[in-house]
């Protein structure tokens, strides 16, 4: 093992730009799964399909990230339907059937890679930008634009999707859907109506996580699988429903695991998502600002 | 009686013709390639040259004077499918002969099958798959043999410029821990201290940390044992990041590096990076210009690697192998094609080779070599010779490495 502080601090510095990354993937996770309580284990899937549609676009010339943006309506219009046919499928008919909604995202998932592999094949694809295979030097220290480039775009990502939920009457109406249901349809709500589009807008989020994760590295089919254990892990952390919970969910992990990359090896890096979901269902199952 | 007659003259009627039309049943030849997946890119120019072997042969009249087919399956480079896959052209499609997929990830598993069944198998660019089974039917293209063929002329060009120190990053699979094991042992010898020692899963995709942590080791000697994706990972890493003005030589075992797709794409990042070939322009074996310009215009046409240095020569190599031992024994039976592959040696474009015991090259030609001043977006460049310097082995030697790697990456 090689350590020296310039190292240790290097690796926070990096883990800190990964973990803001980690979080822009998560958040539209803890929208679906954390406020609505919808088994969305396709999530992974679907950021895969955003980072294929970036491809797609940006082999047109488009900016990656711009990409993602123009990709937004589109996605939003697939979480829909896809809620839709959730709820009048399962959700309608009570918690076992919930359970059953589980093995409905398990196949929506497999759908969407082996759909994914008939398209494009298994090989990686990746996106070229100004940005991508430049640095900036800070001391000894570089830092590639990449990077810097997703953390920007999943700050500004988090901090909107945060005060569309806390500022507007939609997002207000997300957040009491989650708490409660039945007061919320007293009001004059159709709570079906405002989880349809929270399941929207949490899968629109994932086509700009998905510019960034095709940014950040190439991409392949089969990915979704390795960003099950992050997302979950992130989501699980921060205490379900969490928005702010989520930035610092995905901090403690982006770091945890690049320390563990830089001093320990890349071996253990799958490990540190699953060990640190594991301690917190352990020690604090409702996470770190659950409700 | 005449009925008996009758019946005679039918039964002998149909033995006619069932060995005429015996004779003219083709000689299948199966394999798997990839031809998607990591090696994918590689696997569909090799697998562009053995087509053009098998017209070749089919355009002079077969072999014993029967047409060749050839059955190929696209394996996605996932070693979980290839034993399914040989099984099938064992069983169900019954060829009579076997190529092994290109690489030492999907080749590994169909081992103990061929093994198990006896089987004559050509390899295809793998490394030491045959270390622990030790089958005495297996003829490998590549022209390695153990990790001291692969590895002398990358840690000798590394210890002529004044090392000391070594890193090892080797990928989780196969291929590069069979050469790792064999570097790690020769670097002891060479009297190298090892200061970074790390093997990656194969899934990764990000080296910014490891590229960090190998900086902070100072090494003088950065040995990287990788697949395509990774080499290309690993290279916009190292553009990115840097590896610090301790290391003299880097590079080694990078696959993919070869494969033209990814030259054009890398460009100039490529430069300093001493690494591993087979063919460069500017070594002469017989034939081989001619077949790259024949390969040159199919290539263009089925959209795979332009240029084909590296794969190619050595898959239509397989074929002529093939060739020379069913032509020399007039048979395909496995042993006695072995017995043949074994004792002869065998004339292709890439040159003599004659087989040790063991099924890999008695004589070894690895070519170590820098890439030096390439150009971005610049396919062309690669044609003549120049761009990458050969420094090892001696009999092709066309310069001396330039040292310390930052200086030869002009930074």
């Amino acid at each position: 093992m090689v350590f020296s502080f310039d190292l240790l601090l290097e690796a926070v510095l990096f883990g800190i730009l990964v973990g803001c990354f980690y979080a822009a993937v998560s958040v539209g996770l803890s929208l679906a799964f954390g406020l609505l309580d919808v088994p969305h284990i396709a999530h992974p899937a679907f950021l895969i399909l955003g980072s294929y549609g970036t491809w797609v676009l940006a082999s047109r010339g488009w900016d990656p990230i711009a990409a993602g943006i123009v990709l937004m309506p589109a996605f939003f219009a697939l979480g829909v339907a896809v809620y839709r046919f959730y709820y009048e499928t399962f959700e309608k008919r009570g918690t076992e059937a919930g359970v059953r909604g589980l093995a409905f995202f398990f196949g929506v998932a497999f759908i969407v890679e082996v759909g994914l592999i008939l398209v494009f094949g298994v090989d990686q694809r990746l996106v070229e930008a100004d940005y991508i295979g430049k640095s900036i030097s800070l001391g000894e220290i570089r830092i590639p634009l990449r990077m810097l480039v997703a953390f920007a775009t999943a700050v500004v990502l988090t901090g909107a999707l945060g005060l569309y939920l806390s500022k507007t009457f939609t997002g207000r109406a997300i957040k009491a859907v989650a708490q409660d249901e039945p007061a919320l349809r007293l009001m004059g709500a159709n709570p079906v109506r405002i989880k349809q589009w929270a399941f929207g807008l949490a899968t629109a989020v994932t086509a700009v996580a998905g510019a960034m994760l095709i940014v950040v590295g190439p991409v392949e089919p089969g990915m979704g699988r390795v960003y099950i254990g992050r997302t979950f892990c992130v989501v699980v952390l921060a205490g379900l429903g969490s928005m702010s919970g989520t930035l610092v969910a995905g901090l403690i992990l982006g770091i945890s695991e690049s320390i563990v990359l830089t001093l320990f090896g890349a071996s253990w890096a799958p490990a540190v998502a699953f060990g640190l979901l594991l301690v917190v269902l352990g020690v604090r199952p409702q996470g770190l600002f659950g409700r | 009686m005449q009925g008996f007659y009758k019946r005679l003259i039918s039964i002998v009627a149909v033995a006619l013709l069932a060995g005429a039309a015996f004779a003219q049943q083709p000689i299948k030849i199966g394999m798997s390639m990839p031809q998607t997946g990591p090696l994918g890119a590689g696997g569909k120019a090799a697998l562009l040259a053995l087509k053009m072997w098998v017209e070749d042969v089919n355009a002079k009249g077969g072999l014993l004077g029967r047409k060749v087919d050839f059955i190929v399956y696209d394996d996605q480079t996932n070693p979980a499918l290839t034993p399914g896959i040989y099984t099938k052209l064992l069983d169900v499609d019954k060829v009579d002969l076997l190529i092994a997929p290109y690489g030492t990830v999907p080749t590994a598993p169909i081992m103990p099958l061929v093994k198990q069944r006896d089987l004559l198998l050509m390899g295809n660019f793998s490394f030491q798959v045959n270390h622990t089974v030790k089958h005495d039917k297996w003829f490998n293209n590549s022209p390695w043999n153990d990790a001291s063929s692969w590895s002398d002329g990358f840690i000798k060009a590394g210890l002529k410029a004044g090392s000391k120190s070594i890193a090892f990053l080797a990928a989780d699979q196969e291929f590069a821990q069979n050469l790792a094991n064999g570097a790690r042992e020769l670097a002891k010898k060479a009297g190298l201290q090892t200061v970074y020692d790390q093997n990656y899963p194969p899934t990764t995709v990000d080296f910014s940390s490891m590229v960090r942590a190998i900086r902070a080791a100072k090494p003088d000697i950065v040995f990287v044992m990788s697949y395509p994706n990774d080499s290309v990972a690993i290279v916009r890493a190292v553009n990115e990041i840097g590896v610090g003005d301790s290391v003299k030589i880097f590079g080694g075992g990078m696959v993919g590096l070869q494969f033209t797709p990814n030259m054009v794409s890398l460009g100039s990042m490529l430069n300093g990076i001493v690494n591993y070939n087979s063919y460069v322009p500017g070594l002469k074996y017989p034939g081989v210009e001619e077949f790259l310009q024949r390969y040159a215009k199919r290539a263009a046409e089925e959209k795979v690697d332009p240029l084909g240095f590296y794969l190619p020569p050595f898959n239509y190599a397989i074929g002529q192998m093939l060739e020379q031992a069913i032509n020399a024994t007039k048979s395909l039976d496995h042993k006695r094609l072995a017995e043949y592959l074994h004792k002869n040696e065998l004339k292709t474009i890439v040159g003599p080779i004659r087989f040790g015991p063991d099924g890999e090259w008695a004589n070894p030609r690895v070519v170590q070599a820098q890439f030096r001043g390439v150009a971005d977006k610049d396919m062309d460049q690669f044609r003549q010779p120049g761009k990458q310097v050969v420094l090892y082995p001696e009999a092709y030697k066309t310069g001396d490495v330039i040292t310390p790697f930052d200086k030869a990456r002009g930074k």
